[in-house]
C-alpha cells in the first residue's frame, strides 16, 4: 500500500472532498424532512451552506488564556476526527485498509463526543455542564450496545479489518449487528428521541452554548461529519460488495438516502425521552438484543 | 467586492438566526412570533432559524415595553450577541411604550437601551409583517459585507460609545 491510497481516501472520496458537501446535504435533507412531515415547506436546499459561511463570517467574543485557545481547539479536532472516520470508511473494498482499522474507525468517532463533553465544561456555562455531564451518559448508556455490535459483527468474520469484515458473506449475526448499531445511531447523532445534550428550547443549546462564529462552524461541520460516519459505517456493512465498484457506490449513496430518511422519519414521529429513560432502552432493550446476537455469532464461529 | 464579501452577503441574507427576548410584553406578540415560525408561516423556508443561545443569533427579536427589571437584561442579552448583529422591535410597545406610557414600571422605549434596526408595528403584528421585518433586517446584516454601504444602527452605536 503506498501513501496515495489513504492520503486520497481522506483527502477525495469518501473524505473530505466528498464528506463536507455530503455532510451539508444530509443536514439539509433532515430539516426538510422534518418540516415536510410537519407539513412546513421548510429550509432552501443548500440552507447549511448558507448557515456555515454566515457563521464563519461572524466574530467570536474576545476569550483570553487557556480557555479561549481550548475552547477554539476541541471543535478542530472534532472535526479532523471526523473527517478521519469518514476516511477509514470501505467504500472499495480491497483498496487499502491495514489490520485493526475498525478499531481505529470505533476510535475516532467517538472523539467529535469526547470533544462535546470537554467543549461543555470548558465553556464555564452553567447549560453547557448539564448538556456535558447528559451527553457522557448518553455516552455510557450507548457505547456498550454499540461495541457489543461491532464487536459481534468482527467475530462472524474473525478480523478486526474493515475490507475483510464487508467482503466476507452477510450472515444473519452480521445482519442483527448492523440493526443494533442502526438503533445506537440516533442517540449518537443527538436527534429525536435521543437529543438530550444539545436538547434546544430546554437546555438552550447544551454544550454549544457558548459557541459562537467560526467555533459554532466547525461544531456544524463536525455533526455533518458523523452523520457520515455514522451511516457510512451502516450502509458499508450492509451492502454485500459487488465486482462493479461504481454500482457498490451508487449502491450505497441510495441506501445511506434512505437511513438518512428513516432517522429523520423517527427524529419527527417521537418527543425527547428522559436521560433514565434513555439509558433504560439503552441498557435494559437493547443490551439483551445485542448481546444475544454476539454469544451466538461466538457459538456458530466457534462450531464451524 | 471580492467574492467572499458577495457570498458572504448572500449568505447573511439567507441564514438569519434569531433570539426572542421578552421585555415585559402581553404575551400577543410572543405568541404572533412563535406563529410565524410554525406551519401556517414557517419562517423557516427564509432560513430563520429560533436559537436558544444569544451567542448563536444574529437578529435580537424584543417584543414588550421594556420594564425597569427587563433593561439592564436587555442590555446584557444585546451585548451577547456577536457582531454583526441587527435588532428587531416587534410591536408598538418597544417602539412607543404604546398603552403603558407614563407607567413608572417602564423605562421604555426600546431605543432608549439598545439600537433598534428595524421597526415591525402593530398591537399584536401579524406573523407575515414580523417575518418580512426579520428578512428586512437579514438584508441590513447582508448589505453591511458590502464596504460602501452605511453601518448598521448597532454598529455607529458601538462606535460611537469607543470614541467617546
Amino acid at each position: 500500500m503506498n501513501l496515495l491510497t489513504p492520503l486520497a481516501r481522506f483527502l477525495i472520496f469518501p473524505g473530505l472532498l466528498f464528506a463536507v458537501p455530503a455532510a451539508w446535504f444530509v443536514l439539509w435533507l433532515e430539516r426538510k424532512t422534518v418540516a415536510l412531515l410537519q407539513r412546513r415547506i421548510g429550509p432552501p436546499f443548500g440552507q447549511p451552506f448558507f448557515d456555515f459561511v454566515k457563521l464563519l463570517g461572524k466574530t467570536t467574543p474576545p476569550r483570553p488564556g487557556l480557555e479561549g485557545m481550548l475552547m477554539r481547539a476541541w471543535p478542530l479536532i472534532a472535526v479532523s476526527a471526523a473527517a478521519g472516520a469518514v476516511g477509514l470508511l470501505p467504500v472499495f473494498p480491497s483498496r487499502g485498509g491495514f489490520q485493526g482499522d475498525m478499531i481505529l474507525l470505533l476510535a475516532l468517532m467517538e472523539i467529535p463526543a469526547i470533544c462535546l463533553i470537554v467543549a461543555g465544561f470548558t465553556s464555564g456555562s452553567l447549560f453547557g455542564e448539564i448538556g456535558s455531564a447528559r451527553e457522557a451518559v448518553l455516552l455510557v448508556s450507548y457505547n456498550v450496545v454499540f461495541l457489543l455490535a461491532a464487536l459481534s459483527i468482527a467475530s462472524t468474520q474473525h478480523t478486526f479489518r474493515l475490507e475483510a469484515i464487508v467482503a466476507g458473506p452477510a450472515t444473519p449475526w452480521r445482519w442483527l449487528g448492523v440493526i443494533a448499531i442502526l438503533i445506537c445511531l440516533p442517540a449518537k447523532l443527538h436527534v429525536n428521541p435521543f437529543s438530550l445534550p444539545n436538547a434546544e428550547q430546554e437546555i438552550y443549546a447544551g454544550p454549544m452554548t457558548e459557541y459562537a462564529g467560526f467555533e459554532l462552524a466547525m461544531w456544524q461541520l463536525s455533526h455533518g461529519l458523523e452523520w457520515i460516519a455514522g451511516v457510512g459505517l451502516v450502509v458499508t456493512l450492509a451492502i454485500p460488495p459487488s465486482p462493479d465498484a461504481w454500482l457498490t457506490v451508487a449502491e450505497l449513496l441510495f441506501l445511506g438516502f434512505a437511513v438518512v430518511l428513516l432517522l429523520s422519519l423517527v427524529a419527527a414521529a417521537t418527543a425527547r425521552l428522559a436521560i433514565d429513560t434513555t439509558v433504560r432502552f439503552y441498557w435494559r432493550c437493547a443490551l439483551v438484543f445485542i448481546v444475544a446476537a454476539l454469544s451466538s455469532a461466538i457459538l456458530v464461529r466457534w462450531r464451524s | 467586492m471580492s467574492w467572499w464579501n458577495r457570498l458572504l452577503c448572500l449568505c447573511r441574507r439567507r441564514s438569519p438566526w434569531i433570539f426572542h427576548m421578552n421585555a415585559g410584553s402581553c404575551n400577543g406578540c410572543d405568541i404572533e412570533l412563535v406563529a410565524a415560525l410554525t406551519p401556517r408561516y414557517d419562517a423557516e423556508q427564509v432560513g430563520v432559524l429560533l436559537q436558544g443561545s444569544p451567542r448563536h443569533a444574529d437578529i435580537v427579536c424584543v417584543t414588550g415595553p421594556v420594564t425597569r427589571t427587563a433593561a439592564p437584561a436587555i442590555r446584557r442579552v444585546f451585548d451577547q450577541v456577536c457582531r454583526p448583529k441587527a435588532v428587531v422591535a416587534i410591536g408598538s410597545c418597544p417602539a412607543t411604550t404604546n398603552v403603558f406610557i407614563n407607567s413608572r414600571t417602564l423605562e421604555g422605549p426600546l431605543e432608549k437601551h439598545i439600537p433598534v434596526d428595524v421597526f415591525v408595528p402593530g398591537c399584536p403584528p401579524r406573523p407575515d409583517a414580523i417575518i418580512r421585518g426579520i428578512a428586512a433586517a437579514a438584508g441590513l446584516l447582508a448589505s453591511r459585507s458590502r464596504e460602501s454601504a452605511p453601518p448598521l444602527a448597532s454598529e455607529s452605536a458601538v462606535q460611537k460609545e469607543a470614541a467617546e
